[in-house]
């Protein structure tokens, strides 16, 4: 192990790696990490050899495999064109949420760094959509998306323009989900930013300003370059909790309309779950593919993309 | 900093906390309007004789107290379950030699890339043949471990000073001793993240307690708020409003409160060195 082999305390470098050497064998530590393992073994990886093996399976009337199917489930859900169109609108709203999410992030969270009197209480108010839940946010978007009472309608007419169905339009109705996520992220974001740039050095700024540097440029060469790991660790969580995404499509659209705000999530929940369908091999493929598109974005983010993320 | 850019910089601060702010300001003053007003135009921001009455309704319409109970009990208990458990396995990672020590450390990482809803159907089928369907036992038993919990409390047991263990265990203290009289009380700020975080992530979950409830009684405030559209033909928003209020109280009193507990917790992940 890492502990015996790097030896003595002196010269290391790491808390951790102090701690590690000179420790006695305990075999108590397994049952230390028992229960956990325990749980984990129940509920999280014998599940996921589950769905594997439901992916290849066809189903009966409750949802109980059936025969061996192979690949069928996978190839029905790249080759028929409404399952694609699930794969679409879940890669279109992932890009709908995360990169409103983290422009606008990023402008909250540098107005927040101004030291002028009373960004203590903008800072806090800011963080109020961190308090609303998916399901709280949903219900009140979905009055103010009401095509009759909706604020966002009342507006368009403050303007003279004609109502929208915001939610009904199915050109519509997707962005107005993703705008959804978008306000309920906001506050997560602004606060992950916002330590951000809190743990960036004051002399840095010092030095810049040395230079002659002014704000914009100040922003541009040292708070940007120096936020770009915050960044991309957002990237990465918001990517991942806009591709598990389902409250807010099952209060606002319930998939519709035609179809054009189910993802990948909601069309697990419709195939296994909805109108008794109970397409547990069909619903399970989907959950597949799902668990590779989340660890392929965890990957990215630990090998390749990080390397080249700025450090300090 | 000129007058300008300091008046700019206002406006704008002003105008983005009014946006973030909106829905929680309209479901307050909207939840005490008469239906009328609500849906008058041009659209009226302040109720003109703020009423209480939608709150009774709401009251009366659903069990909303019994949604509640059921939420705080699944949310403590989660949180509960995950502070133990993990500081149980965080320990073993931080203090105790063991062998395959990185490879279960690793095992515990892998929870956190797997989606839930990826494997949210094997666990409804396993519910379903434990009979736990409707019960306390199935919104609880799997969430009670975390890896991310386990992860953020090893980052901490590692700063831990050598010294105060090592002459814990010369004295003769043994390890569930040394966690309760020593490590936990000095983890308090660790802990008390975690546990806001886990309890957080229990009170807005939707998906699952959607797939597992089946009854009024047994529902979470979550799903209990989002049917408040269906229970009447055509419900008055003002109605829906008072419940989401009522709703929100717990986690609007956490976050003002707890602000600095749940950005330690949130950002643990986020920042390195």
């Amino acid at each position: 192990m890492e502990a015996a082999s790097s030896g003595g305390r002196a010269g290391t470098r790491a808390a951790g790696r102090r701690l590690r050497t000179g420790l006695r064998v305990e075999p108590a530590a397994f049952l230390f990490v028992a229960p956990s393992l325990v749980l984990f073994a129940v509920f999280v990886f014998w599940p996921l050899l589950r769905t594997l093996y439901l992916s290849f399976h066809g189903s009966d009337i409750v949802g109980r495999p059936t025969i061996f199917v192979g690949a069928d489930q996978y190839r029905l859900m790249f080759s028929s064109p409404t399952v694609r169109d699930v794969l679409a609108n879940t890669f279109l709203f992932s890009l709908l949420t995360v990169i409103p999410s983290l422009l606008l992030a990023v402008v909250i969270a540098l107005l927040l760094q101004q030291r002028i009197a009373g960004i203590g209480v903008f800072r806090t108010l800011m963080a109020t959509p961190f308090a609303f839940s998916v399901a709280t946010a949903s219900v009140v978007f979905a009055i103010f998306f009401n095509p009759g009472v909706g604020v966002f309608n009342s507006f368009l007419q403050l303007f003279g323009q004609h109502p929208v169905g915001w939610l009904t339009d199915p050109s519509r109705a997707l962005a107005s989900v993703a705008a959804t996520t978008v306000w309920l992220q906001l506050g997560y974001c602004v606060l992950v930013l916002s330590a951000g740039l809190g743990a960036i050095p004051e002399e840095l700024y010092e030095a810049a300003r040395l230079d002659g540097a002014r704000a914009l440029a100040m922003t541009r060469h040292v708070t940007l370059p120096l936020l770009t790991p915050t960044l991309f660790f957002l990237l990465v969580v918001t990517t991942i909790t806009s591709l598990q995404s389902f409250g807010q499509i099952h209060i606002l659209t319930r998939g519709g309309p035609a179809g054009a705000t189910t993802t990948l999530v909601y069309s697990v929940y419709v195939n296994a779950f909805a109108f008794g369908n109970s397409n547990f091999g069909l619903a399970s493929a989907q959950a597949m593919v799902l668990f590779v598109v989340v660890l392929a974005v965890t990957a990215i983010q630990f090998g390749v993309l990080e390397r080249r993320v700025f450090y300090r | 900093m000129n007058v300008l850019s300091r008046t700019l910089t206002y406006v704008l601060l002003a105008a983005v906390t009014f946006v973030l702010l909106f829905p929680l300001l309209y479901a307050i003053a909207g939840s005490m309007m008469t239906p009328q007003e609500l849906a008058s135009y041009p659209p009226v921001l302040i109720p003109s004789q703020p009423r209480l009455q939608s709150f009774v309704d709401v009251l009366n319409a659903i069990p909303l107290l019994r949604e509640y109970a059921n939420s705080v009990i699944v949310s403590l208990c989660v949180a509960a379950g995950q502070l133990i458990t993990a500081t149980l396995s965080a320990y073993a990672f931080a203090f105790l030699r063991m062998p395959y020590r990185n490879a279960i450390f690793a095992v515990f990482l892998a929870t956190m890339f797997i989606p839930w809803e990826a494997t949210i159907i094997p666990n409804y089928l396993f519910m379903a043949d434990a009979g736990l369907i409707n019960t306390y036992g199935a919104l609880i038993l799997p969430f009670l471990a975390a890896g991310f919990g386990t992860f953020l409390l090893r980052q901490f047991f590692l700063s831990f000073p050598r010294d105060l263990y090592e002459a814990a265990l010369v004295d003769g203290c043994g390890h569930l001793r040394f966690l309760a009289t020593i490590l936990v009380p000095l983890s308090r700020p660790a802990l008390a993240s975690l546990g806001i975080y886990a309890f957080l992530q229990a009170w807005n979950q939707y998906f699952w307690p959607l797939l597992v409830t089946k009854t009024e009684e047994m529902q979470t405030l979550q799903i209990g708020i989002s049917r408040l559209r269906d229970i009447e033909s055509a419900v008055a928003p003002n109605f829906i409003l008072a419940g989401t209020v009522l709703a929100l109280i717990p986690t609007l009193v956490l976050i003002y409160i707890g602000q600095r507990h749940i950005v330690r917790g949130l950002t643990a992940g986020a920042l390195r060195g």
